[in-house]
């Protein structure tokens, strides 16, 4: 069934959407991403204009982001007073980050730049979270208990304005978080996603926040930061579709709320390893795109 | 008394550049776009007067063609080229081209070579290289040609432009018919049919109608309002979003009986 989208100016099968959004919310509710990396290239492969399809993943994102974030908040699984420092930081970064990416776009190479990015960030997050994961996997296998962690006081325990995050059981002080939100809003109003899979990494490696409260807490961080996108989006471009929205998000909360139970069931190791197979397999896609030579080298765009 | 006789002189003199006459028209003057909207068809169909006193219909010597033309609003288009710079695939020239229909299809009683002259094409903008009209000078590019040639590949494939040598029937030199398929991703705007009617790859009559294309209903009012209270539209989106992701919420864990 075929229904037409206003803002895309385009028909696409309803139930393709559905699909789409069902499995990007399914992964959203697992690993606590957003899912807009994911989201945003399969509507380009669609037929969604790329302007339309950045924005109009936001506003999905953060429909399938609050319907999963519910669950967690049942579970006490989401550190608030942490969320709220990551926002913080977030709409000073989105802020900072459209200024970036408006001043890059009058030179014409915003498509490059967006692609390096995501290769950058997604390779090294990857091999990071993959290495880890490995060895957790081994460890687990091996029946061995783990090391006991020592508590290595680095600079995040060092700096000043020292805060007790309760739901985390930590005592860190406040500007490693904002600035990991700056960061994460630069970086999702530049690549157009909520964040998250830099931030769940951010959150485990760099804050050393436990993984149980870590996905709870990345979904809350990214409502705020992809709600403030997708209404710069609105108001300065026009392309947030709602009808593509609404029933993207029909199928991404059903996807979510399977997603939170399953990602319940499962362990952290095989999460992390997971999520970091997933995003080394998106890094590689975009790889091979730019270095194989493409079938057709011609593109057509609206001028500058 | 006079200018009358002037004026039938007259008449009399300009008849036999139009010996053929064309009235045609549309199976619908207007193309809504609606919630379930994937695409219509246009049926262009009419007739060719001869004048009287024209040679008779002669089925061993056909001498007339007709090409019917459908185009959409035209806008300029900026091509990008990618070339390999450092190893990786990068976009490098550009060429703006000042204006390109949106859609365009040209169809033909037989192949468009035969029935139309290159000076006529080029005068009436007809054929697909044709319709695409004043390459600017904004890019620098070294072969303009590939860059337009990639314009039309782009478009062909995805359905927009197309050649349909042999799609107008035309009955005994005078009924004539062709049926255009137009794909779902439209653009708004006002689209021009036209008809010519050739004789020795000359055009001795042409005819222009034009068609609609417009969202309707539910589709105009979101599209309206996405433009004209942007913010309005923008926190509409996002309260949709937010009710959505709660409700289902609600909803699974009222089924989970919880």
């Amino acid at each position: 069934m075929q229904i037409y989208l206003p803002i895309a100016g385009i028909s696409l099968d309803i139930f393709l959407l559905f699909g789409l959004g069902g499995l990007v919310g399914l992964l959203s509710g697992i690993f606590g991403v957003g899912g807009g990396f994911l989201l945003t290239p399969l509507l380009f492969l669609v037929g969604v204009p790329p302007a339309v399809a950045v924005a109009t993943s936001a506003n999905q994102i953060m429909a399938s982001s609050v319907s999963a974030v519910l669950n967690h908040f049942r579970r006490r699984t989401v550190d608030i007073r942490m969320g709220l420092v990551l926002q913080a930081g977030g709409l000073v970064g989105a802020m900072l980050g459209m200024l970036v990416f408006n001043s890059l776009k009058s030179l014409g190479q915003i498509d490059l730049l967006i692609n390096l990015s995501y290769i950058a960030l997604l390779g090294s997050v990857g091999v990071l979270m993959f290495a880890e994961a490995l060895t957790a996997l081994r460890r687990a296998h091996r029946d061995e208990a783990p090391p006991a962690r020592r508590r290595d006081r680095n600079w995040v325990h060092t700096w000043p304005l020292k805060r007790r995050f309760r739901a985390s059981g930590l005592y860190i002080s406040v500007i490693p978080p904002v600035l990991v939100g700056i960061v994460i809003g630069v970086l999702s109003a530049i690549m157009g996603i909520g964040g998250g899979f830099i931030l769940v990494p951010a959150m485990i490696y760099i804050l050393h926040m436990p993984t149980k409260v870590v996905i709870g807490t990345s979904l809350f961080q990214i409502i705020l930061v992809s709600g403030a996108t997708a209404l710069m989006h609105a108001i300065s471009n026009h392309t947030v579709d709602v009808v593509l929205a609404t029933v993207l998000l029909v199928g991404g909360v059903t996807g979510a709320q399977i997603g939170t139970t399953l990602g319940a069931r499962l362990k952290a190791e095989q999460l992390r390893f997971l999520l970091a197979a997933l995003v080394l397999a998106v890094c590689l896609k975009l790889s091979f795109d730019l270095v194989l030579a493409p079938s057709e080298p011609f593109s057509l765009g609206a001028p500058a | 008394m006079r200018l009358v006789a002037l004026f039938l002189a007259f008449w009399t003199l300009a008849l036999p550049a139009a010996a053929q006459d064309i009235i045609a028209d549309l199976s619908q003057s207007r193309v809504a776009i609606t919630a379930s909207f994937s695409g219509s068809e246009i049926l262009v169909f009419g007739a060719v007067r001869h004048e009287p006193g024209a040679a008779p219909y002669d089925p061993a010597n056909p001498e007339l063609d007709v090409i019917v033309t459908v185009s959409g609003p035209l806008e300029p288009v900026t091509v990008r080229k990618k070339a390999r710079k450092a190893g990786i695939w990068i976009n490098a020239e550009a060429l703006e081209i000042d204006a390109a229909p949106a859609l365009y299809k040209v169809a033909s009683s037989l192949a468009l070579e035969d029935i139309l002259g290159a000076e006529e094409d080029l005068r009436h903008h007809i054929s697909i290289p044709h319709a695409i009209r004043e390459i600017g000078e904004v890019g620098e590019v070294g072969d303009a040609d590939a860059f337009t040639e990639a314009l039309i590949r782009i478009r062909t494939e995805a359905g927009l432009y197309e050649e349909m040598p042999y799609d107008v029937q035309l009955k005994e030199q005078t009924l004539f018919r062709a049926n255009f398929e137009l794909p779902s991703n439209l653009v708004e705007g006002v689209y021009t049919v036209r008809i010519f009617l050739t004789k020795d790859k000359q055009i001795v009559s042409d005819y222009t109608r034009v068609l609609n294309v417009r969202k309707v209903g539910i589709e105009r009012w979101i599209y309206n309002l996405a433009q004209d209270h942007a913010l309005v539209y923008g926190i509409l989106s996002l309260a949709i979003a937010i009710a959505a992701g709660w409700g289902a919420s609600a909803a699974f864990r009222y089924a989970r009986g919880s």
